[in-house]
């Protein structure tokens, strides 16, 4: 490195040569807290980001489900916030549009991805490895800025004349690339959509490159791929996804920025007349759109719900006190999840006029990739047999993720198969099946990663009354918000529509009143959590090294880990993350590193 | 460089699909002064092959007799030649482009305009931080004291020949297609 050719032979050269830490402890406000370049710092920004996101998010879905079940009603105060878009707080059919569509990519792209991922991958990765930090820590803050940037960018949509898009998270083409003749929202604000996705990209490519380096070049000795812990195993293979996924997005959006405003046609086809007028475009393919979206679309599921199967196959062991059953098996089943979303994206467009026999085709690996997925659950649940559970809040949840995952992916066999997709893709059985695997699960995942790493982070324990509190009424309130919606699909409510008062939708009304409530109430439930995240910080009990005696690196050092994660020392790993029910020096398991080495 | 690879597989099979799409796509005849780029880009990745083994050759001497300080030598100079090259090549780029727009092709005029454009700006922007790439190892091979960077040199050389190979990809795919 650089920095340190000239300083004489630092105690940890001659161990990772050109593996030390390439920049020494900061001392400035700005550098400690703001513009970091420590990876522990950055997580918790991504994790602070996603936490302001998904509120926005929630706060935007409560104002679409007053809407659904009181549609001429005002919403309370809503007119005195925000006059020029709602008058006297009446919600109308293009405002819900738009806040569907913001609702959709906030969650999506901006809690989805930034917490389980981008949040808790980079502040336990290099710990779970033993490395000091990333392989490129300023690549990691650029990374994490220009993540912010896109957020700010995507959050100005709200505030420009006539507000932000409305044509969906997917921002299906033409509607998506015509401009304000497509309706409100779909002049600059359909701009600044594609623009902040495309910036979101660079970020998370950025980020992607900095997990897969750090795993191949920077784990400690003894740290063989083979013996990485599952939840590390994930972002890596996620970032893998990533990385490919995210760089298709980029020059789609690219190009839907230059039919938007170079007059390209990429996307609108010739002779398109909307709001009576002809659009200047000649012979573009709407359809393209769709797929680029979708072979991006469909892997960000996965980078949605990998990391959380990483981390419940890493905590659920540590609770259960048996090791995972089949780890390699797990591993392998990672491994043909993410190579199988990459051949079913078309499963997303059985209803876009694509060719049938390429219908049949996308089927086949959208039926044959919920078999790993169901390898893995069966593998859980095994381990569970017979164990003695630790009925911690971290261990409920990874318990609840098992159930929604479960619940969410059993409507998936049905919608894989075109001719029921047919009847049902329009339908609230596509937002029930879609919100409760990838919405909810990864939620249940990151409340697991939050328990279980949050001693580490803020060496505060989060309080597990309050905890447990939380996560039963959160429980009881997903389902009573998702299950009901699974019958509404069957009885033909089709989705995004803002208001059901015609003569045929009426009678789906009162289901629709009680989802409301059930959101409202599940909504209220998280501010325990919000108190619990903000009293623990200051106030919670201190945490040991290891309270949960798990076997990984990270509960090697200590609760906060020091400025170089191993205070100079490094681990020196003997054993896999699964040594659990094992008779070791410290109880009923094996550390992976039994004690740390001196540097040098 | 997959993620690179990635987005020109992309941009290219939406280049298949919309040339499918609609019977608006009209040849457009490619500015010669690209075959005269391509040349200089190649002739610059030979240089930036040279640099590398001059470079290394000269680290291992030096390692062995006298350490303390590392001669660049003959090295560092191809390297700046590299970097001239690839600047030059940035400037024909951009001349084919004044070119095109002399004739009245522009980004919106027909599709394979538009791609032409899309492929050589990202394309162009690849090849500038190649270039802020080459001009930051130049900066680490002079001031390297005791530590040649040595994985800094190769992966700044072996991201040019990827530009170089993209580029080679995408011409065939600009000849072919447009």
């Amino acid at each position: 490195m650089a920095e340190t050719s000239e300083a004489p032979v630092t105690p940890h050269s001659d161990v990772l040569a050109g593996h030390g830490h390439a920049h020494l402890p900061p001392t400035g406000f700005l550098r400690k807290h703001v513009f970091s370049l420590d990876h522990k710092v950055i997580g918790k920004q991504y994790l602070d980001l996603a936490l302001v996101a998904v509120l926005t998010g929630m706060v935007l879905s409560w104002l679409m489900r007053f809407h659904l079940a009181y549609p001429a009603a005002a919403v309370p105060g809503l007119g005195k916030i925000a006059p020029g878009v709602a008058a006297g707080g009446i919600i109308t059919p293009e405002l819900y549009l738009q806040l569907m569509t913001m609702h959709g990519t906030i969650m999506v792209f901006f809690v989805l991805t930034t917490a389980p991922f981008a949040g808790f991958g980079n502040f336990i990765l290099p710990i779970q490895v033993g490395a000091e930090d990333m392989a490129f820590p300023r690549f990691n803050m650029m990374s994490f800025w220009v993540t912010l940037v896109a957020f700010l960018v995507l959050l100005a949509s709200f505030f420009v004349h006539e507000g932000p898009a409305l044509s969906g998270w997917t921002a299906y083409a033409p509607l998506s690339a015509i401009g304000k003749a497509a309706g409100p929202g779909q002049g600059t604000g359909q701009t600044l959509w594609a623009l902040s996705i495309a910036i979101f990209c660079v970020g998370q490519l950025l980020g992607s490159l900095n997990f897969i380096a750090t795993t191949l070049d920077l784990r400690t000795r003894g740290m063989t791929l083979m013996r990485m812990p599952f939840s590390t195993w994930a972002w890596f293979i996620t970032s893998i996804i990533g990385l490919i996924a995210f760089s298709v997005l980029l020059p789609a959006c690219i190009l839907l920025i230059l039919d938007r405003v170079a007059g390209t046609s990429f996307f609108v086809p010739a002779g398109l007349v909307v709001s009576d007028q002809l659009q200047p475009h000649s012979g573009g393919s709407p359809l393209l759109w769709q797929h680029l979206f979708w072979f991006f679309g469909h892997p960000e599921v996965y980078i949605a719900i990998l990391p959380g199967i990483g981390i419940i196959s890493h905590v659920l062991p540590a609770f259960a006190r048996k090791p995972l059953l089949g780890p390699k098996v797990v591993l392998s089943c990672m491994g043909a999840i993410a190579f199988l979303s990459y051949t079913v994206w078309g499963h997303h467009m059985f209803l876009s006029g694509m060719n049938p026999l390429s219908a049949t085709l996308f089927s086949v690996p959208t039926l044959i990739i919920t078999i790993p997925a169901t390898i893995v659950v069966l593998l859980w649940i095994g381990t569970l047999y017979g164990s003695r559970m630790r009925f911690t809040t971290a261990g409920l949840f990874c318990l609840g993720f098992v159930s929604v995952f479960v619940s969410g992916g059993i409507s998936g066999f049905f919608l894989a198969q075109p001719s029921i997709d047919t009847y049902l893709h329009g339908t609230y059985f596509v937002v029930g099946h879609f919100h409760f695997v990838m919405g909810v699960a990864a939620m249940f995942g990151i409340f697991a990663g939050m328990f279980f790493w949050f001693p580490k982070m803020y060496g505060r324990m989060l309080n597990e009354t309050l905890g447990k509190i939380h996560f039963i009424l959160t429980l009881i309130g997903v389902y009573a918000i998702f299950m009901p919606m699974h019958y509404l699909g069957l009885a033909g409510n089709v989705r995004r529509y803002s208001t059901f008062t015609d003569e045929y939708m009426k009678s789906s009304l009162p289901l629709h009143r009680f989802i409301t409530y059930a959101a409202l109430f599940t909504g209220a439930v998280q501010l325990i959590f919000l108190f619990n995240v903000f009293w623990s910080r200051f106030r919670g009990a201190r945490a040991t090294a290891n309270p949960w005696d798990a076997t990984s690196l990270e509960w090697s050092t200590s609760s906060p880990p020091p400025f170089d994660n191993f205070g100079g020392q490094h681990p020196v790993v003997v054993n896999g993350p699964n040594e659990y029910g094992t008779a070791g020096p410290a109880g009923d398991h094996l550390m992976q590193a039994p004690a740390l080495a001196p540097g040098g | 460089m997959a993620a690179s690879a990635m987005i020109f597989a992309a941009l290219t099979s939406a280049l298949m699909v919309r040339k499918g799409a609609a019977a608006d796509w009209r040849h457009i005849a490619l500015p010669p002064i690209l075959y005269f780029n391509t040349v200089i880009l190649v002739a610059s990745s030979a240089t930036a092959a040279l640099a590398r083994r001059r470079l290394l050759a000269t680290w291992i001497v030096a390692a062995d007799s006298r350490p303390g300080t590392v001669p660049a030598g003959t090295g560092l100079t191809w390297l700046y030649v590299t970097l001239g090259l690839g600047v030059l090549f940035v400037a024909g780029q951009l001349a084919a482009w004044r070119e095109l727009a002399a004739q009245g092709v522009f980004l919106a005029s027909n599709p394979s305009s538009s791609f032409f454009y899309v492929f050589t700006a990202l394309h162009g922007l690849h090849l500038v931080g190649g270039v802020i790439a080459l001009g930051y190892l130049i900066w680490r091979v002079r001031t390297a004291g005791d530590d040649p960077p040595e994985q800094a040199l190769g992966a700044a050389t072996l991201y040019w020949h990827f530009l170089d190979v993209l580029w080679l990809y995408l011409l065939l795919v600009l000849i072919l297609r447009l």
